[in-house]
This record gives structure tokens, C-alpha cells and sequence, in this order.
């Protein structure tokens, strides 16, 4: 048999002026803000600045509160994320595999908190906690973070769950496995890759979660975001906002890092089909 | 050594679809008995109930004289390939074959040792490493027919194992697994729809209609002297002819067979390979189509009312496309009321 010549890609115009429009609406702005917090002077008419410098990056980190939203914002974004794992992958599991009276009515209930504008349910539920004195807690703000991630963590799961060919258990009991060592051994490592991106969205959304955090939390609990957001609004300054904006990065950029790593790049483009 | 006893199994699913009815069965020692028949016919349904992947809704299944009817599968001595090889794709083919010795407890090197044995019996040695991604569809399905064998399983049960692969590799595996069942001597029941598969393989065969035996033989009867007009129809080719027996003759429009049944309604039946031709005009039917296989010929045939009929040739350049012929049974069987009545001594 002689091989084949390997035939060369063809060139796809759609495909480039998808990526190139992509490239200036993400990037760009990126780019703009990247440069805006390692700047000292930019004036209009000026295409680059006249002067950078980490002056602003030294008054920023020279600052308390931002240290201490940074260490709030990691606490509340890892205690969230392992308490909304520990309720909803459960749940998950229940939802992909047995079946019970009521299981679609509640499976769609998740879509709920998401189904209404946003900031109406906040105050709603505000209200609530305001007789239960957890408005500016900390385990105020992680009950309204935990409702935003129900539905990552419900429905992602629920998906990687059902991929898991019912063969593969059944298997595994033939070999001599109970079911609960099904689970882990096989059922388990099966959907974890597609459960990880579950619950890396969750402490990513966590991470910048900001409506829920502000209202439920102010004024006592400020993360990162709700600090941004009173730094806009409180100095004219670019750079303050620009700083913390690129701080705000390093943790989704290290968490999709690390993403890459364990999933996988196949798993990203299948959509997490698990 | 070891025999499955199944007696009066049924399975009954919701909405009371019956998928296996009263079903009953012997599997003698080291013997491989093949269940075979059309999809829905109940078959696999039966070998997952002796897996234990499905709950009996009556009857008994006995390993070696020890009732396993409502065991979970784990705790069977059964070990079960299945179509979709269902190789656990997160472990290599070492681990692959490990997990259930781990599960037993076994030392390291032991496990070590019998994994490198059975992956030599099955032609794989030094796959260990490999992920199961890298491995051909015939070297999955080894690797499953290996994770089932490594735990040395008092019953093997085959759940057309060969379905997803093409037919070459389809034919070759099927001799290396009916090899290596003889070699262990181990007690194995195999679903198929796949008659050459059963024909070429089983001790015996069991077919499969609805849920309930039709016959049960070794497959050269269950080829020659089918029971029932269904498994003369479904193994093999068979012109199954609807007609009329009236003092001793069967009659189906201008064709004449001496049958010497009662008067009445009967379905004659003739192999192919049974019916020679003779040239004659206008004669008892028409050449449709003559096709040459090379070792012989296939000669499609129109009976004056339409029906179409199939002959076996050893030439088939004696005919041609509407040339009339007579045709000479050689061998028949009868039916009626869905049961053999007559058979022609060959």
C-alpha cells in the first residue's frame, strides 16, 4: 500500500474572520486594560503612553483591604465551590441514575434562580436573611453564592453522570465490584473530567460573583469585585481599577491553566459531553 | 467443572411485555450452547438474568446445584463479555485486567502472574501498557473476552461479542475464542443473532422466538431437521412454499411434490441446495436471475403465481434469465400448525 500525501488544510475565510473578529471584541479590551495598569501618564491624543510604571500597582498592593479582599475572595470561592460539590454531585448522581416521584419538576427547579432577573431574587431573599442576621456574614454570603452555582453544579454533572456507559458498571460488578466501589472506581473517574469544568466554573463565577456578595454582604464582607467596583466609583483614577481588574485575572487564568492540563483540550471542544 | 441449570425462567417487563416466557435449559460441563434468534426474541435478556443484571420475574438458575436466581452479579461466578466491549477507558489494559483480582485481594506478583498469562492466551502479550483507545476493535474485544477469563469464571457468558467488528476479523475471532473455551474446557452460553456464528461454534443451539424455546439440537439437526417452520426459516436459506396436500401430492399452482401426509393445508420445504433443475418448457417455473458465485450457482425462480423460490447449482451456465424449468426435490419437510410433519430420508 503506498500512504496517501497528507493533503494540506484548506484555507477557511469564515473560519479566519470568526477568529479575527473574536480576537479584537476579547482581546482587545484585555489589551487596553492590561496596558492602563502598568501606565503612569496616557493622554488622549496618544495611540501609546507616555510613561509606564508600577506606581499604581505599588500603591494597590501597598493597600490592606486588598489583601484582605483577595484572602476573603479565596476563602469564600473554595468554601462554596467544595460545599455546593458536597450537596449537588450527590444530587446529580441521583437525578443521571434513579428515578422518584417529582425527579423533572425539581431537576428544571434549578433552573429557577436563573429563569428571573437576578437582582429581584436578591432582595427577595435580602429581606429574609435580614431577620435571620445573616446580612454582612460571611456564611450570609456563601448561602447567596451557593444558589448561583446550583445550576453548574446540578446540570453539568447530571450530563457527565448520564455519558457513562451503564456497561462499563455493570462490568465492574460482573469483575466483583459493590456498587458503591462501582462508583468510585469506575463511575467516578469516568465523569470527573467533565465534573472538574463543573466545579471550575463554579469557583470561577464564585470568584466574581458581585451583586449577590454586595447586597447580602456590605458593608462588612468586601470581596475583590464589590472593592473594584467602590474603587470605580470612588476616583477617577484608571489605574486602580485597571490594577485590581488584572489581579482579577490570575486566578481564572491559573484555574483554565490547570483546566487544560486535566481535561484536556478534546474535552473543551466536546462541549463536556463527558 | 461446572453446569447451568436454568428452569421455568421468565422476565416480564413493565407494561407486561414478556421478553422471556418459561424458558428452560441445561448446560452440561465444559459445553458452549449459543442462543440464537431475531432481535427481541429474548436472548440477551436471558443472559443477563444469568449474569445477574436482570431480575427473574420466575423460575430458577442453578450454578453447580447453588441457586444464584437473586444474586447480585458481583457475587456470581459468572463472568460476562459484552457487544460494546465496555473496557474501563480511564485504565490501561494491565489495570483493565487487574481491578476484579484486586477486588479478591490477591498479592501483587500473583496478579502480575495471571494477568501476563491469560493476556498470553489470548494473543497480547505485552499489551499491558497500552490504553485501551490504542487497541484495535478485535484487540478490545480480546481484552474483554481476558478480563472475564483472568478470574477463571465457572460460566462464560457471551453477549455478541463479535457484533461491532467486520466480518473477516468476525470469523477469525470466533475460532480463537471457541479454541480457547475448548482448551479452559469452560462452561460457556453465547448470544447471537448471527447464524454462522452459531453454526460454527456451539455444542449446541439453542433458537430463540419470543421469548421461548423453538429447538434445541446440535447445529448440524438444527440445520438438517428443523422442527418448526420458523427455524427452518430462520437458519439458513429454506424456500418455505405455502400450499396444499390432496391424495399425496402438494400442490402450489403448476408445481407437484409427492408428500405423503394427510389432506390439507401444509408448508413444503426445500434447501436450495435440495432442488435441481431440469430445462423444460413451459415447465413448473421461470428462471428470474442466475448468479455465479464462482463454487456455484444461485438460481432465483418465479412460480406462474409470482412466488419466488431459490436453487442451488453446481453450474450455473447450464441456465438462463426466462428460460423454463422443472424442478426435482431431492430432500423436503412438511409443516403444519407450525410443527414438523414429514421429513424425506436423505
Amino acid at each position: 500500500m503506498t500512504a496517501l500525501a497528507p493533503s494540506r488544510p484548506r484555507l477557511d475565510a469564515t473560519g479566519i474572520g470568526f477568529a479575527i473578529v473574536l480576537t479584537i471584541v476579547i482581546v482587545l479590551p484585555l489589551l487596553v486594560v492590561g496596558t492602563w495598569a502598568f501606565t503612569e501618564v496616557w493622554r488622549y491624543p496618544n495611540v501609546v503612553p507616555q510613561q509606564f510604571g508600577l506606581r499604581f500597582w505599588n500603591q494597590t498592593l501597598g493597600r490592606a483591604d486588598v489583601w484582605s479582599a483577595l484572602t476573603l475572595s479565596l476563602q469564600l470561592s473554595t468554601v462554596v465551590t467544595l460545599l455546593s460539590a458536597v450537596i449537588c454531585l450527590p444530587a446529580a448522581y441521583a437525578f443521571a441514575r434513579m428515578s422518584f416521584p417529582g425527579r423533572n419538576i425539581l431537576f428544571f427547579s434549578f433552573l429557577a434562580g436563573h429563569a428571573f432577573p437576578k437582582f429581584g431574587l436578591l432582595i427577595a431573599i435580602a429581606a429574609i436573611f435580614l431577620q435571620l442576621n445573616l446580612i454582612g456574614t460571611f456564611w450570609g454570603v456563601v448561602l447567596i453564592q451557593l444558589v448561583g452555582t446550583l445550576m453548574f453544579m446540578i446540570w453539568i454533572p447530571v450530563a457527565a453522570f448520564q455519558g457513562v456507559d451503564r456497561r462499563m458498571e455493570e462490568a465492574a460488578r460482573d469483575v466483583g465490584a459493590g456498587p458503591f466501589r462501582v462508583f468510585w472506581s469506575i463511575t467516578l473517574p469516568q465523569a470527573a473530567p467533565t465534573i472538574f469544568a463543573a466545579v471550575l466554573l463554579s469557583f470561577v463565577g464564585t470568584f466574581y460573583e458581585t451583586e449577590g456578595a454586595w447586597l447580602i454582604g456590605a458593608p462588612g464582607i468586601r470581596t475583590m469585585p464589590v472593592l473594584m467596583i467602590s474603587f470605580i466609583n470612588n476616583q477617577m483614577v484608571i489605574q486602580y481599577g485597571a490594577v485590581l481588574s488584572v489581579m482579577l485575572w490570575v486566578p481564572s487564568f491559573i484555574a483554565l491553566m490547570f483546566a487544560r492540563r486535566v481535561i484536556g483540550g478534546g474535552a473543551f471542544a466536546r462541549g463536556f459531553g463527558g | 467443572m461446572s453446569v447451568l441449570k436454568i428452569t421455568d425462567v421468565s422476565k416480564v417487563f413493565a407494561g407486561n411485555t414478556v421478553a422471556v416466557d418459561k424458558f428452560s435449559l441445561d448446560v452440561a460441563d465444559g459445553e458452549l450452547v449459543c442462543l440464537l434468534g431475531p432481535s427481541g426474541s429474548g436472548k440477551s435478556t436471558l443472559l443477563r438474568m444469568v449474569g445477574g443484571f436482570e431480575r427473574p420475574s420466575g423460575g430458577v438458575i442453578t450454578i453447580d446445584g447453588e441457586e444464584i436466581t437473586h444474586l447480585s452479579p458481583e457475587k456470581r461466578p459468572t463472568g460476562m463479555v459484552f457487544q460494546s466491549h465496555a473496557l474501563w477507558t480511564h485504565m490501561n489494559v494491565f489495570k483493565n485486567l487487574a481491578f476484579g483480582l484486586k477486588l479478591r485481594r490477591l498479592p501483587a506478583d500473583e496478579i502480575k502472574r495471571k494477568v501476563e498469562a491469560v493476556l498470553e492466551l489470548v494473543g497480547l502479550a505485552g499489551y499491558g501498557n497500552r490504553l485501551t483507545h490504542q487497541l484495535s476493535g478485535g484487540q478490545q474485544q480480546r481484552v474483554a473476552l481476558a478480563r472475564s477469563l483472568v478470574l477463571e469464571p465457572k460460566i462464560l457468558l457471551l453477549d455478541e461479542p463479535f457484533a461491532s467488528l467486520d466480518q473477516h476479523l468476525r470469523e477469525r475471532l470466533r475460532e480463537e475464542v471457541r479454541d480457547i473455551q475448548q482448551r479452559l474446557k469452560i462452561t460457556t452460553l453465547f448470544v447471537t443473532h448471527g447464524q454462522d456464528e452459531a453454526l460454527s461454534m456451539a455444542d449446541r443451539i439453542v433458537v430463540m422466538r419470543d421469548g421461548r424455546t423453538e429447538q434445541i439440537d446440535r447445529p448440524d439437526v438444527v440445520y438438517r431437521d428443523p422442527k418448526t417452520p420458523f427455524v427452518a426459516g430462520f437458519i439458513g436459506t429454506m424456500n418455505l412454499i405455502e400450499g396444499t396436500v390432496s391424495n399425496g401430492v402438494f400442490i402450489r399452482d403448476s408445481l407437484r411434490v409427492p408428500l405423503p401426509i394427510a389432506d390439507g393445508p401444509a408448508i413444503l420445504a426445500i434447501r436450495p441446495e435440495s432442488l435441481d433443475l431440469v430445462a423444460a418448457e413451459p415447465g413448473m417455473a421461470r428462471v428470474h436471475r442466475v448468479t455465479d458465485y464462482g463454487t456455484h450457482g444461485l438460481v432465483d425462480l418465479d412460480l406462474p403465481d409470482g412466488e419466488r423460490i431459490k436453487s442451488m447449482v453446481s453450474h450455473p451456465d447450464l441456465f438462463k434469465a426466462g428460460q423454463g424449468v422443472d424442478l426435482n426435490p431431492t430432500a423436503i419437510a412438511a409443516f403444519r400448525d407450525k410443527m414438523q410433519v414429514y421429513r424425506s430420508q436423505t
